[in-house]
């Protein structure tokens, strides 16, 4: 009996905290934002802080169109169903005004079509796949972080000054492992045409068999190895490769592996000499990065990774959008978006009018130890307007 | 030729932690007869917590001391796991402790993110084999060498074990005949305690052990639950020197398919073991299961009948007022109850077959998948409208039925349940890497219904339609002469067989029935969603169709459908909290500890007791 009550109690409370929180919401501005917060835990994390802390600088400055600015987190599990059913519940009943989120290309993709489907603006935050903005692009969607291609171009133009000639690539054999070594090939073979491919390898995502993987290069006897596995793979390939010496006097390009997310766990087995794409935040000293670092450092305690800067600027994009339609209307959002110029942490970036793809650029450096981490040095930052294709080739590409 | 001995000596390295947490779970198969869902999560911990303890134990001792202890450790967490959560549930029906695992995995993997938190972590190296040995000019990593060694030890120890001790004696009496021995005065319960802690152990052992060949990350549970399965099927259930053969089959096979095939090394592992169990439909060593060993465990079950005018009455009542919510209720409502409807249709055509038929499959998915691709294929390359579409899905999923029941059908029990997986498997791999067609991992999008579907509204009552229609003719399938003999097939095939019912055909019939009405559901659902992925033809699915089958009751005719509707509601209202998992297993394992007869079936027995329903005890 005591039970019942105390558990009437706690419905009661719990339904006022609700309407509380009704009340109160009913005067912002909502975003629906998707993620894999459990299911990719480690890149959902510091993604959400990153909005946080754009979000908490966004309100504290007044807001935008003078009401608070507010994301609605919700959890897809990694699968692009329940995404889709999420999706329409945060537009339908939540209010949410436009989405955003995932890192999982085939969860982007499958929001990407609804969002068309229904008349949704759908900002791809992290997913990498170039389909979102080339192949199955629409008007509905945008993209703000450099694609694969851009990254996998990025590299092939440092792979294209060592004159190395015969290559081996390692990828997941999945779509954007798939695109990834596509990209490359392609730009790399415009810049040297002599370049051979002498082997492909194709480990299961996050089931990589390293020992035979090694093998199977040191095989095939390239001058030079582009590497996009990641993660619990790229970990083991590392440990394999460095224990029966793959990567010695080789070049080896690593796709993505100097991002804190991927380079921090392999701690003083960091892959030294890679030619990395990545984040070097702790090295940044231009004004505009650092403000950015200091404040994540200040807020959480840790060093961001590059999911807090997609964070950041996502939050930062979709608020300069609604500042510029003035209003939250989806057609005025959609025509903000192109052509939208924001100020970031990595300098302006622009929403292009022709495929949606946003400019911004990575880091590409290469991998050194320091204090027994992984760290990247000699890094430029790349602006992702240059390593587009051209406009007709775009053209082309869009349906 | 030193390549291709490196290339042997990776492939056997590569076999030792697979033999190791497959040995396990063979163990605790052989003899407590519970599929062990949760073994990955076991082997997770043993990673993670054999990381922390060489941490802090040093030098060459201290690793070594730690693979051990992370054993030990796994294993007593196994017991409190067997204790606390399988024990309550012995009595309930055959297979229904999958349901408590797949709890436990939920459980375990929140537990893993709060403790070691979400960054992976690398394994340390052995100390003193962190270099390689030169063999004919190739170089093998030092650690490689130990584990070849160390594995033919452990199968000895366990080999010894189970055939040299009493204790082995007892462990195999109760693989051949559990009820014979705890007749005979053998503490069953303790029996299987111990070897839970074992089979635990081995997992954990397995995942310390690979430390240094990798590291700890919070997907390493489903990763590697693939692997294992197909390692004990194709070494034969219960069967410990099978699983070593086949790990290292596997894994030796798998080198080479690197270095030949590198673009379709996940097809051949389910290409191997659909041969295999064709050809040898036990395993290499697995022996025939003894007749009679799978009748029905605990009370059994009571002769369907149609529906009372009042019950009938409450589902009409509850139908016109599905049909009305689109006039109250939000979009989403309509979507979320769409999505409840399909995945319903979906769980009670695996029901129509495991309940009626006792045809255990953990495939199913392939049909509710498969059927969403041929939707989605048509359209894609042949721009087949929808309508059409919708009558290829179940059609091109009913065939597939048909194929894969007429390879399965000579199968039993668990066999079947495993061939039914590794063809399955086969069509997720070969969707999964042939992307040309099938666009691999990123999928088929802008699969849209036709432009009077295409809103929210008109879909709805086109699912409410097609979705109920098709479970209520599975259950009026149930009360024909069809399903009649269905259930005769399954309660007593000998018997039915005299009466001039040709058993299989029946089964087979039933099964590529089942398979269509999976299809219509993946029809259903890939033109709700607008996109597919392999994600729907996944191992997960399946088992999402079987544990709600199980939730529900699987000795009721409802059991899917109450089962289905219970779990996805729980789930979307419980996946907005942020331990979501943990929530949700331990709601998982409270149902099945409290009402291990379903929902349905303990809602039934409520209702008796309290004189709501007439009790069938006290009829004449």
């Amino acid at each position: 009996m005591k039970l019942r009550r105390h558990f009437l109690k706690l419905t009661v409370a719990a339904a006022l905290g609700l309407t509380a929180v009704a009340g109160q919401a009913a005067d912002t501005i909502k975003i629906g934002e998707i993620n894999h917060y459990k299911r990719m835990a480690a890149f959902a994390g510091p993604y959400k802080n990153g909005i946080e802390l754009a979000l908490s600088q966004i309100n504290d400055a007044g807001g935008v169109l003078g009401k608070p600015l507010e994301f609605i987190y919700r959890d897809d599990q990694g699968k692009p169903g329940e995404a889709i059913k999420i999706a329409e519940e945060l537009m339908t009943r939540d209010g949410a005004v436009m989405l955003t989120g995932t890192i999982l290309s085939n969860v982007g993709l499958a929001i990407s079509s609804f969002a068309a489907e229904k008349k949704y603006l759908y900002l791809a935050s992290e997913p990498l796949a170039d389909a979102i903005v080339w192949s199955k692009g629409n008007d509905y969607t945008f993209r703000l972080r450099a694609s694969t291609y851009m990254q996998a171009a990025m590299l092939a133009e440092e792979a294209a000054k060592t004159g190395a000639t015969k290559f081996a690539t390692i990828a997941p054999n999945y779509a954007y492992g798939k695109d990834a070594v596509a990209a490359f090939k392609k730009a790399l073979l415009a810049l040297n045409p002599d370049v051979e491919f002498v082997t492909e390898q194709w480990p299961a995502l996050f089931k990589i068999d390293a020992g035979a993987e090694v093998q199977a290069i040191e095989a095939a006897k390239p001058d030079a190895i582009y590497n996009v596995t990641f993660g619990g793979d790229l970990a083991k390939f590392v440990r394999e490769g460095t224990t029966r010496g793959l990567f010695e006097g080789r070049n080896v390009y690593g796709l993505l592996t100097g991002e804190p997310e991927y380079l921090d766990p392999l701690k003083d087995e960091a892959p030294v000499g890679w030619t990395v794409t990545g984040y070097p935040w702790y090295d940044l000293t231009d004004d505009a990065n650092k403000a950015f670092v200091d404040a994540y450092m200040a807020e959480y305690d840790s060093g961001p990774g590059i999911g807090s800067l997609v964070g950041y600027m996502t939050a930062q994009s979709i608020a300069s959008a609604i500042t510029r339609a003035g209003s939250t209307d989806t057609d005025a959002l959609v025509a903000a978006f192109k052509g939208l110029e924001v100020e970031t942490p990595v300098g302006p970036i622009m929403f292009r009018e022709q495929d949606h793809q946003s400019t911004m650029g990575a880091f590409v450096g290469t991998i050194a130890l320091k204090d027994d981490a992984g760290v990247m040095v000699d890094w430029t930052y790349k602006k992702g307007e240059d390593y587009l294709p051209s406009d007709e080739e775009v053209a082309k590409l869009r349906p | 030729m030193g390549l291709f001995v490196a290339q042997l000596l990776t492939g056997l390295a590569n076999a030792a932690t697979l033999f190791l947490v497959a040995a396990g779970l063979s163990l605790i198969f052989g003899v407590t007869r519970i599929v062990n869902f949760a073994h990955g999560s076991l082997y997770m911990l043993g990673a993670y917590i054999g990381y922390n303890l060489m941490q802090v134990l040093p030098g060459a001792f201290g690793f070594w001391s730690s693979v051990l202890l992370a054993g030990v450790i796994v294993g007593l967490i196994g017991v409190i796991i067997e204790v606390c959560v399988l024990r309550p549930v012995y009595r309930a029906p055959e297979l229904f402790q999958l349901v408590a695992t797949f709890g436990v995995i939920l459980v375990i993997q929140d537990l893993a993110l709060i403790i070691w938190g979400a960054e992976d972590v690398l394994g340390p190296r052995a100390p003193g084999l962190k270099g390689v040995v030169r063999i004919l000019g190739e170089p093998v990593p030092m650690y490689d060498l130990a584990m070849i060694a160390i594995t033919p030890f452990v199968l000895f120890a366990l080999w010894y074990l189970i055939s040299r001790t009493r204790i082995g004696v007892l462990v195999r009496a109760a693989t051949q005949d559990r009820e014979m021995v705890g007749a005979l005065g053998v503490n069953q319960a303790w029996l299987f305690t111990g070897v839970f802690f074992l089979g635990a152990a081995l997992a954990g052992l397995g995942g310390a052990a690979q430390l240094p060949k990798g590291g700890a990350d919070l997907l390493m549970d489903f990763n590697i639950l693939a692997a294992i399965f197909v390692v004990v099927v194709i070494g034969g259930m219960g069967s410990l020197p099978g699983a070593y053969v086949a790990a290292v089959l596997i894994s030796v096979l798998n080198v080479f398919g690197v270095a030949y095939i590198p673009q379709s090394t996940l097809v051949l592992m389910y290409v191997v073991m659909a041969i295999v169990l064709l050809v040898k439909p036990y395993g290499l060593f697995g022996r025939e299961e003894v007749a009679g060993e799978h009748g029905q465990v605990g009370e059994p079950e009571r002769p369907i009948k149609p529906a009372s005018l009042r019950v009938r009455l409450i589902v009409g009542a509850g139908l016109v007022l599905l049909a009305c919510v689109p006039l109250f209720g939000s979009n989403f409502t309509q979507v979320l109850i769409s999505d409840i409807i399909i995945f319903c249709l979906f769980a009670a055509s695996l029901h129509f077959i495991l309940g009626l038929g006792g045809l255990v499959s953990f495939g199913h998915a392939a049909f509710f998948g498969g059927g969403a691709y041929v939707a989605a294929l048509i359209v894609t390359y042949a721009d087949t409208p929808m309508e059409v579409a919708f009558l290829l899905a179940p059609l091109g999923a009913g065939l597939g039925a048909v194929i894969i029941g007429w390879l399965c059908m000579s199968r039993t029990g668990v066999y079947f349940a495993m061939l039914t997986l590794a063809f399955a498997q086969l069509i997720w791999s070969l969707v999964f890497q042939w992307g040309e067609v099938t666009g691999g991992d990123d999928g088929l999008v802008d699969i849209w219904p036709s432009e009077w579907l295409n809103d929210t509204t008109p879909y709805f009552y086109f699912t409410l339609v097609l979705g109920v229609g098709g479970i209520l003719l599975l259950r009026h399938a149930a009360h024909s002469p069809f399903g009649y003999a269905l259930r005769a097939s399954r309660d007593s095939s000998r018997q039915a067989e005299a009466t001039g019912i040709n058993t299989k055909r029946v089964q087979w019939a039933a099964f590529s029935f089942a398979g269509a009405m999976a299809g219509l559901a993946g029809a259903l659902f890939v033109f709700s969603k607008g996109s597919i992925f392999p994600s729907e033809l996944e191992i997960a699915r399946s088992f999402d169709a079987l544990i709600v089958i199980f939730l529900g009751g699987v000795k009721t005719l409802a059991g899917a459908v109450v089962g289905g509707a219970s779990l996805e509601y729980a789930k979307d209202l419980i996946t907005r909290f942020e331990y979501w998992r943990l929530t949700l297993g331990l709601l998982i394992i409270f149902v099945v500890v409290v009402a291990p007869e379903g929902i349905v079936g303990t809602a039934r027995k409520a209702a008796e007791r309290v004189g709501l329903l007439p009790d069938p005890s006290k009829q004449s």
